[in-house]
């Protein structure tokens, strides 16, 4: 966006709430990555840490609100201005979520460090959560530039997550069935995996409001939408 | 133990469009206004439709009142002004030979940036305009379209016992609100009214607009204004002149919220003024 205001300070206003998002953004992309990592190779320390700096996603999303409120009353914002303060505060909270669901993963990584391993569901977790972090990436990329084809990109990959999540499902099931043993640890790897699924789900509304963004415009078109994970039974035979 | 498991989806896509439809009042077309050698008025063309609100915005100079002031010929008066192309009020040529634009005026009234009622009473403010145009048979009639105009401008109920006092007595905003009653007491078909509120407190603004709100259930009202809050809030319809020129036209919430041209987007989001 060109700034060069009259007011010079709505443009410092405008370049503060660009620069609290993109630290939020990071913030999330990492929490993710390590609220995963921890996961992975069961390491309760980084889990801890992960809880522990969630407070500070909510905190810049409190700053996020109360900045946007006060520049929605004292400048009024029109046109892409107002598009620009509307979606920060909209992809600020989506950044919050996306922070509680990696959060909630570290908490369970808690739990599960002092079971069996199960099968070899983390795999598919970790690759779940790849695809993920790497959304997160370019939509705050797409943020950054204004770039529309980017943030639309992201948004049709968010199929790829939900198929991972759909056969993620399915395996945790398998498990499950094999060993009831099991069930506890899948139970909580199939929250694990609906945390991510639903992280991809949060990228995709911030994808639509860079386009918004940009374009003054929401995407019409219906993206292709692959979670069939609440279809799924179990048929005996 | 045999496992299958199955799944299905099923897709609703649902597509919610509307449209609008409405006709037009005045139309103006390749409108060129000169005042001496200097262009005014480049080239504009613009639909103004029925039973709406319609903006002019646009920085100081930009030729939105210019346009107004074209709209009932109140340009005729102004020395070395012409003004070509053609502006049609329900089809019919404003400028046209043989239009008496006494009448026109009446037709197209107008309320101005300062209310400037006649030193008059307050009902002789009213009553003038229906009296020079015989639009009352006696004196029953002219009470009634005095009391309904005031009413209409939402005055009635604070002037009711005092209509003998002067016009000139009561407050800004009340002053505005006579204009209007006015303008309305000749039963005109469009309002134009050039920055109504720049003199008012933000109490009397708001109460002018939202008579305005309910006036375009009865008339065609086209407000050059300065505040572009003032044109978000009232208007339905917007249009951006830049010097002389009618950069874009559209529906208010897309000028202020997704304007296409880059002038509009620079104007209304404070970059050029």
């Amino acid at each position: 966006m060109e700034h060069d205001h009259i007011v010079t300070s709505f443009d410092e206003d405008l370049g503060r709430l660009d620069s609290v998002i993109a630290e939020m953004g990071g913030l999330a992309e990492r929490q993710l990555a390590d609220a995963v990592k921890a996961l992975c190779r069961r390491d309760v320390e980084l889990a801890q840490k992960v809880i522990d700096t969630d407070k500070r996603i909510d905190d810049l999303e409190e700053e996020i609100d109360n900045f946007t409120i006060r520049v929605l009353a004292l400048r009024q914002p029109m046109a892409d201005d107002l598009r620009a303060v509307v979606v920060a505060l909209k992809m600020a909270s989506n950044l919050e979520r996306i922070g509680d669901y990696a959060k909630n993963i570290a908490k369970r990584t808690l739990t599960l460090s002092s079971m069996d391993p199960v099968g070899n569901a983390t795999s598919t977790i970790q690759r779940m959560a790849h695809q993920v972090q790497s959304m997160i990436q370019n939509v705050l990329d797409a943020y950054g530039a204004h770039d529309i084809a980017k943030a639309d990109d992201v948004r049709i990959r968010d199929e790829e997550v939900d198929l991972m999540h759909t056969s993620l499902f399915r395996e945790l099931l398998t498990y499950m069935l094999e060993d009831p043993r099991d069930i506890t640890a899948c139970t909580h790897l199939l929250f694990v995996a609906k945390n991510i699924e639903r992280i991809g789900d949060h990228v995709t509304s911030i994808a639509e409001n860079v386009h918004f963004l940009v374009s003054g415009e929401m995407p019409t078109d219906e993206r292709p939408k692959s979670d069939l994970s609440s279809e799924t039974v179990v048929a005996e035979g | 133990m045999e496992l299958a498991i199955h799944t299905e989806v099923s897709e609703h896509a649902h597509q919610d469009m509307y449209s609008h439809s409405f006709s037009h009042k005045v139309t103006a077309q390749g409108v060129d206004v000169f005042y001496g050698e200097k262009q005014a008025l480049k080239n504009v063309n613009l639909d103004i439709p029925s039973n709406m609100v319609t903006a002019l915005i646009g920085p100081s100079g930009c030729g939105k009142s210019t346009f107004l002031r074209c709209l009932n010929r109140m340009n005729d008066v102004v020395d070395g002004c012409r003004v070509q192309g053609h502006i049609k009020l329900d089809g019919q040529d404003i400028y046209a030979r043989g239009v008496d634009v006494v009448h026109l005026r009446a037709r197209v009234g107008m309320v101005f940036q300062k209310p400037n009622p006649f030193p008059k009473s307050i009902y002789d403010n009213i009553a003038y305009g229906p009296r020079i145009h015989g639009l009352a048979k006696n004196r029953t009639d002219l009470d009634e379209i005095v009391l309904t105009s005031l009413d209409k401008a939402g005055l009635l109920a604070e002037v009711r016992d005092r209509l003998e006092a002067p016009g000139t007595g009561l407050s800004g905003g009340q002053q505005q609100r006579l204009c209007i009653a006015r303008a309305i007491a000749v039963e005109p078909e469009v309002i134009l009214m050039d920055e109504p509120c720049s003199a008012l407190d933000p109490i009397a603004t708001a109460k002018i607009e939202e008579l305005i709100d309910e006036l375009k259930q009865n008339y065609t009202i086209i407000m050059v204004t300065h505040s572009m809050q003032q044109a978000a809030r009232v208007s339905q319809k917007t249009a951006f002149f830049h010097l002389g020129e009618l950069v874009e036209e559209g529906d208010t919430t897309d000028i202020f919220t997704k304007p296409v041209d880059e002038r509009t987007q620079a104007y209304v989001t404070g970059r050029i003024g």
